[in-house]
């Protein structure tokens, strides 16, 4: 698919999801938890493309929404909570990051599971400071200094989730374009070569597992100030798997992908929960199955398939 | 020394708690470990696995003693549950879903797991509902022991003291032995080392494959089955058990079965040392042991590391 074709369907995306916000109202929440989500997948996609996969990721989200929670109190502007919660995650996952590039494929992903379960635990044993399993909830914040009533700031939300999906969006895909991404992709075929080349894997998997970890702190973010209220279950391995899930769902071949797959994600959770509330999770489970067996490609590669044959 | 003196009967409950409860674990995790070997797919519904061969030794140890049966029937039952568990789940899940999946990409087959986990989540809740399931007959008709510790004695129930690390040693001993000895494990190890060159052996892979998959359906089973009679079901707990045994497979190296006992032993006496000592790290303590041996170890305690393929 052509670079032209792709944005001007993230436009169209994004515009779309703009009309189903006006037309109906409860959406608005679900595209916005959709749009954080596909944040925060973005970054999933960039370690995919390395061959390697995080189970917990959730860690960068958590931190950035318990960040938001903390920071809301002094500074209660949404317009710097946001980039000092996508900081906060980025340097942790510096640090982390620092350990974690030298693992690969099963140990990469156990340690990152692990390192997540490490700070779910610390969320909900320090009642005193984090109160526990009953979670933060955040008061109001305001928009450059304005105070904004409940719709307005739902609206204030979508619209920052939005310009940030499409700027991440576009930095990802012209990364992964860059001889940093062919170097990316490099690390799942045949990393030995690029040592060979004089190319360090660790740092070019390491500087994808930073811009990851800041992209799911900005998707942290957006949950904190859409949900206004945070808990543990935000850092749980199985949030961790959930976006993963989300990188599958929507196909791992584009920047496109992780939305896509997030906004179905969505949309089939809230319908399944109204349908069949005590098995939402297994209709989730039986769509993953689904997609694995008849769609490999996820939903983005449905469309280009479709494209193709046409 | 004097604290030693003063705190001797937590050191020694500690003890005994640890051991028992490594004794679990380390069924899980073997189990995990085996199944690893021969799939390369590490099954995140294992932890499902464990909570559904505890519900079913729940339900069928209870139905079992309301027709009249003496509570020794109890110990039996539990055996029974997890077997019968095993040889109807572990064909089930390996022919229809992860036979079809052999020779995808590692993410895929994850993936594929961790949408079984959902499911089976659900399912259990759906079949044995969402209120705590508790069998304690077993524990009950063995009584408790007064185990000498320097100059004190502990109580401790007889089932914990004897049957949990019991039934640990002899599945080790017998594990060790068939891997060893007999032409069926020596064509599980053939098959773990190197899959193309067994089956060029004439090795049947897809038969041990599915054999090796019941049986560690079976030790799950077991483990879930056994830890019914000290501990509440609740939902949530599949979740629980499957970081951990996944702290204690990475902690051993991928593959080691002596390797896991050791690990479940280490992880084990860690955590029940930090319920007694500091109980807000209990769940740290697994993850924080397991992340200090990758450190100096990458590949495990035991793993043998893989020279680099160019």
């Amino acid at each position: 698919m052509s670079r032209r074709n792709e944005a001007l369907l993230a436009l169209l995306g994004a515009a779309l999801v703009v009309a189903l916000a006006a037309a109906v109202p409860w959406l608005r929440f679900v595209l916005t938890i959709a749009l954080a989500k596909g944040l925060a997948v973005l970054g999933i996609l960039l370690l995919l493309r390395a061959g390697q996969v995080s189970f917990g990721h959730a860690l960068y989200v958590a931190l950035a929404a318990y960040t938001v929670a903390f920071a809301g109190g002094l500074v209660p502007e949404a317009l710097l909570l946001l980039p000092l919660a996508a900081l906060v995650a980025g340097l942790v996952g510096l640090a982390i990051g620092l350990f974690v590039v030298r693992y690969r494929e099963i140990f990469f992903g156990m340690l990152n599971l692990a390192l997540s379960m490490v700070f779910y635990s610390v969320l909900e044993k320090f009642y005193a400071i984090t109160h526990g399993a009953d979670g933060i909830r955040i008061g109001p914040v305001t928009f450059l200094g304005q105070r904004l009533s409940g719709e307005a700031a739902e609206w204030a939300v979508l619209g920052l989730a939005l310009v940030l999906a499409l700027g991440f969006g576009a930095l990802v895909r012209v990364a992964l374009l860059s001889p940093w991404g062919e170097a990316l992709a490099g690390i799942k075929t045949r990393e030995t070569r690029l040592d060979f080349m004089g190319i360090a894997p660790r740092r070019v998997l390491l500087i994808a597992y930073v811009a990851a970890s800041a992209m799911a702190g900005c998707g942290g973010a957006l949950i904190a100030l859409t949900t206004r209220h945070v808990t543990p279950a935000l850092a749980y391995w199985t949030t961790s798997g959930e976006l993963v899930f989300i990188a599958i769902l929507g196909g791992a071949g584009s920047v496109l992908g992780p939305f896509l797959g997030a906004a179905a994600y969505e949309l089939t959770r809230v319908y399944a929960a109204a349908l069949v509330a005590n098995a939402w999770q297994m209709v989730l489970g039986i769509v993953l199955l689904g997609v694995i067996v008849f769609a490999p490609g996820g939903l983005w590669g449905l469309i280009t398939r479709g494209r193709k044959a046409a | 020394m004097s604290w030693l003196s003063e705190n001797g009967l937590i050191v020694g409950l500690a003890l005994l708690d640890g051991l028992s409860y490594a004794a679990a674990v380390f069924m899980v995790a073997v189990g995990l470990n085996l199944v690893f070997g021969v799939l390369r797919v590490l099954n995140v519904a294992h932890g499902s696995l464990f909570a559904i061969g505890g519900y079913v030794a729940a339900s069928l140890g209870l139905f079992v003693l309301s027709l009249g049966a003496p509570p020794w029937v109890g110990l039996p039952v539990l055996l029974a549950a997890a077997i019968l568990v095993g040889v109807v789940l572990g064909p089930l899940i390996e022919r229809l879903l992860l036979r079809r999946m052999q020779g995808q990409e590692p993410v895929l087959q994850l993936l594929v797991t961790f949408a079984l986990f959902m499911i089976l989540e659900d399912l259990q809740k759906l079949v044995f509902g969402v209120q705590p399931v508790v069998f304690d007959a077993p524990l009950k008709w063995l009584g408790t022991v007064d185990v000498p510790f320097g100059a004190d004695t502990i109580p401790f129930t007889a089932y914990q003291l004897y049957v949990l690390p019991g039934v640990a040693v002899a599945t080790l001993a017998l594990l060790a032995f068939v891997l060893r000895y007999t032409l069926i494990g020596r064509m599980v190890v053939a098959v773990t080392a190197d899959r193309e060159a067994a089956r060029a052996l004439g090795i049947d892979a897809a038969k041990v494959t599915l054999l090796t998959f019941t049986v560690g359906t079976i030790l799950a089973a077991l483990g879930g089955a056994l830890s019914v009679p000290t501990v509440s079901l609740v939902p949530g707990v599949g979740a629980s058990t499957i970081v951990l045994s996944f702290a204690v497979v990475a902690t051993a190296g991928l593959g080691q079965i002596e390797g896991a006992a050791v690990a479940a032993l280490l992880i084990g006496l860690g955590r029940s040392f930090a319920v007694y000592v500091a109980p807000e790290f209990e769940v740290v303590v697994p993850y924080a042991i397991m992340v200090a041996v990758l450190l100096f170890r990458p590949q495990g305690l035991f793993g043998v590391a893989e020279t680099r393929r160019i």
